[in-house]
């Protein structure tokens, strides 16, 4: 039997990252997610890795790129304002196909915004962000527990599919502590090799990590390969979870911290006779389209609560097409949603439940 | 006709870490003539099966095809962070980066600086040209005051875009770089003094000693509207006027 | 005076002239001859004054020449 131990979620998405086999972290400090880099900067040494405070975010990544390349495990860690200076090297991390882990806490914007939880960085996270034809693995856990699983598998999931993979959580994760029982730690040594890393051209000819084709046919088909990729994602790694949807006339879409808050406004629906579900994509890209589907043939209402203006609702509306209604209730500005608050929203639809009861 | 007779020796052949690649350089363009050198260094202190080489955004864009060495291509600037993350993880691997005046000198000032600052482990080859070549001859952080370029057509005014920047002083007022020196190309003298310092500059990190900057002044015929000789001319008699030549630090 | 010789190899060769400037002993000029690409390639004028110095080569950009030198008994090689 592991320890359970009280842990941040800053400090427990770290410990996961070295747990991992990651070796290598680079970051610029940014609240909310100052304690991940300060937990690196005193642990990643010790388990014999690489800490390196970055000049700025974009030094920061392009330091997770040079080490990606040269084959380790890396990662790196920010919030939405280093978000947006990172995504010229997600850029080049994914036109390179290569693997990296990158943790978003994010915080309340646009621009400065504050320093208090968000969810406005979806568009950012999911619809790619940077530039060109790629895509980008985002895990969303609303527990402690399961951003250090999410942390692990994300470092699975890149080396697999070379591809950069975001964990997306916000300050309210990043800043609460709950009970965690970790996995036992990877072994870097036991992890698959990587031939195509940049080690010396010794007995073989050179390795190039490059994203540059000036040839379009050599460009046009590397895309294409790297959708081939895309694809095998979307049908292999789509993750979310379903809480009393069995019966359920009116389900919540939400992710994250507000997927949490979300489940406890499920039980009160039900106190109260009101028969409220919860749909929780864990991955936002690949985005679970199909089980919304699923779900928008036999409910009447799905709901969509985010701490934005409405940006995850995009894709609800997309799997569900007008099959059952899709409003939307959000906060901005770093204000959480609260269980009554959101039951609230719920309420103004529950009378889709009564009609239709009174019709059978 | 020339005739070999059997006496005869071969005194010069390519590197052998030089790649069998046509460069795609301009008739007379310095590139060339630095990469041959730098092919030659790896090939002397046999570490051509430890070089990465980190190309920049520029017209040596393509630097990582000229070299029998693994190589990576980075984003315009990031050279010297990308080179700091391969060589943090392997510090086996002898890590170059080979940028251009607007890629180390303006897009790049962060992580140009800031590598130098922590004193990392690696080469940096800087070809200082006073001009945006690969775009088309725009104005670059080192254009002389008055030099015409495409983006300044009535030459660069001080009052509008500042002056030529002096990186590598910069660089040199720096505690931790072991090595920073300023060369050019155009003569014998020049070339080997270049080749000298390039080799100095993989030496020490070979030796683990840390940072070196290489700050080449080189030509551009093409966006100069220069003979290749006229401008071996004008980097001898107005260039290295505003650049002295020389090393500016060398704690080897 | 070492007796030399170089090799061009033309379709490298971009017409640069760096070479012609370097050369000490006034061997290389322009040949008229067009290569593939159309530049205007480095020969030989006056090769009997090649003393393998090698200095044109330490200048092409294009690392189009290959230099030889005799080199007489008893005598190192003075490499480029």
């Amino acid at each position: 039997m592991r320890d359970k131990i009280l842990i941040a979620g800053n400090d427990a998405i770290a410990e996961a990252g070295i747990r991992a086999g990651c070796r290598s972290y680079f970051g610029y400090p940014i609240t909310p997610q100052n304690e991940l880099l300060e937990y690196m900067s005193a642990h990643m040494p010790k388990a014999g890795g690489v800490f390196v405070q970055a000049e700025s975010e974009i030094g920061a990544i392009n330091m997770c790129y040079g080490a990606s390349a040269a084959g380790a495990r890396t990662m790196t860690s920010s919030s939405g304002p280093g978000m947006s200076l990172k995504l010229e090297g997600i850029s080049y991390l994914a036109g390179s196909d290569l693997p990296c882990v990158i943790v978003n806490v994010a915080r309340g914007g646009p621009g400065l915004g504050n320093i208090a939880p968000g969810q406005g960085d979806y568009f950012q996270a999911t619809k790619g962000g940077g530039h060109g034809d790629y895509r980008m693995i985002v895990l969303a856990p609303a527990t402690i527990p399961e951003a250090t699983e999410l942390t692990m598998l994300a470092f699975d999931l890149a080396d697999k599919y070379r591809t950069p993979v975001l964990v997306l959580v916000d300050g309210v994760l990043g800043q609460m502590m709950e009970p965690v029982e970790f996995r036992d730690p990877v072994d870097p040594a036991t992890l698959p090799p990587k031939p195509w890393a940049l080690t010396g051209a010794q007995g073989r000819p050179p390795n190039i990590v490059t994203s540059f084709f000036l040839d379009p046919q050599e460009l046009s088909e590397l895309n294409l390969k790297r959708q081939d990729r895309y694809r095998r994602i979307v049908t292999q790694e789509v993750r979310y979870e379903e809480f009393e949807t069995g019966d359920a006339t009116i389900v919540i879409a939400a992710y994250g911290t507000v997927a949490r808050i979300a489940r406890t406004t499920v039980k009160l629906a039900r106190n109260e006779g009101i028969k409220l579900g919860l749909l929780r994509p864990i991955t936002l890209w690949p985005f679970p389209y199909a089980p919304l589907r699923a779900l928008s043939n036999r409910v009447k209402v799905i709901l969509t609560v985010e701490m934005s203006a409405g940006q995850m609702l995009e894709d609800v509306r997309l799997a569900v097409a007008e099959r059952a209604e899709t409003p939307f209730y959000g906060e901005m500005g770093g204000i959480v949603p609260t269980p009554r608050g959101i039951l609230m929203e719920v309420k103004k639809y529950a009378s889709y439940d009564a009609e239709d009861d009174q019709g059978f | 006709m020339p005739v070999m007779t059997q006496k005869m020796t071969k005194v010069f052949e390519r590197p052998r870490s030089l790649a069998d690649i046509e460069f795609t350089y301009c008739p007379g363009c310095h590139h060339g003539l630095i990469t041959r050198i730098i092919a030659q260094v790896i090939d002397e202190l046999g570490i051509q099966e430890r070089t990465v080489v980190v190309g920049p955004v520029g017209c040596s864009v393509f630097v990582y095809q000229w070299f029998r060495c693994d190589g990576i291509q980075s984003a315009h600037g990031r050279a010297c962070a990308v080179a700091t993350g391969i060589k943090r993880v392997n510090p086996d691997l002898i890590v170059f980066t080979y940028q251009g005046d607007g890629d180390l000198a303006a897009i790049g000032t962060a992580e140009s600086i800031h590598a130098a600052n922590r004193g990392e482990n690696i080469t940096v080859i800087f070809i200082n040209n006073q001009i945006y070549g690969m775009t088309g001859g725009q104005m670059a952080p080192t254009t002389l005051i008055g030099q015409w370029a495409t983006s300044c057509p009535d030459g660069r005014d001080a009052g509008l875009a500042g002056y030529p920047i002096r990186f590598s002083e910069m660089v040199a007022q720096l505690d931790a770089p072991v090595y920073v020196t300023r060369q050019s190309l155009y003569d014998q003298k020049r070339i080997m003094a270049t080749s000298r310092a390039i080799k100095k500059a993989f030496q020490y990190q070979v030796e683990c000693k840390g940072y070196s900057l290489v700050e080449i002044l080189a030509n551009c015929p093409t966006s100069w509207h220069m003979t290749p000789t006229q401008a071996n001319k004008h980097i001898a008699d107005v260039v290295t006027s505003v650049f002295p030549l020389g090393d500016l630090v060398d704690r080897g | 005076m070492p007796k030399g010789m170089i090799l061009i190899d033309k379709e490298r060769c971009k017409g640069c002239g760096l070479c012609i400037d370097a050369c000490p002993q006034h061997v290389l000029s322009y040949s008229g001859e067009y290569n593939q690409k159309g530049y205007n390639v480095t020969w030989m004028e006056d090769p009997d004054r090649c003393t393998g110095c090698a200095f044109c080569t330490l200048t092409c950009p294009d690392v189009t020449i290959e230099v030889y030198r005799e080199i007489s008994p008893g005598r190192g090689g003075n490499n480029a």
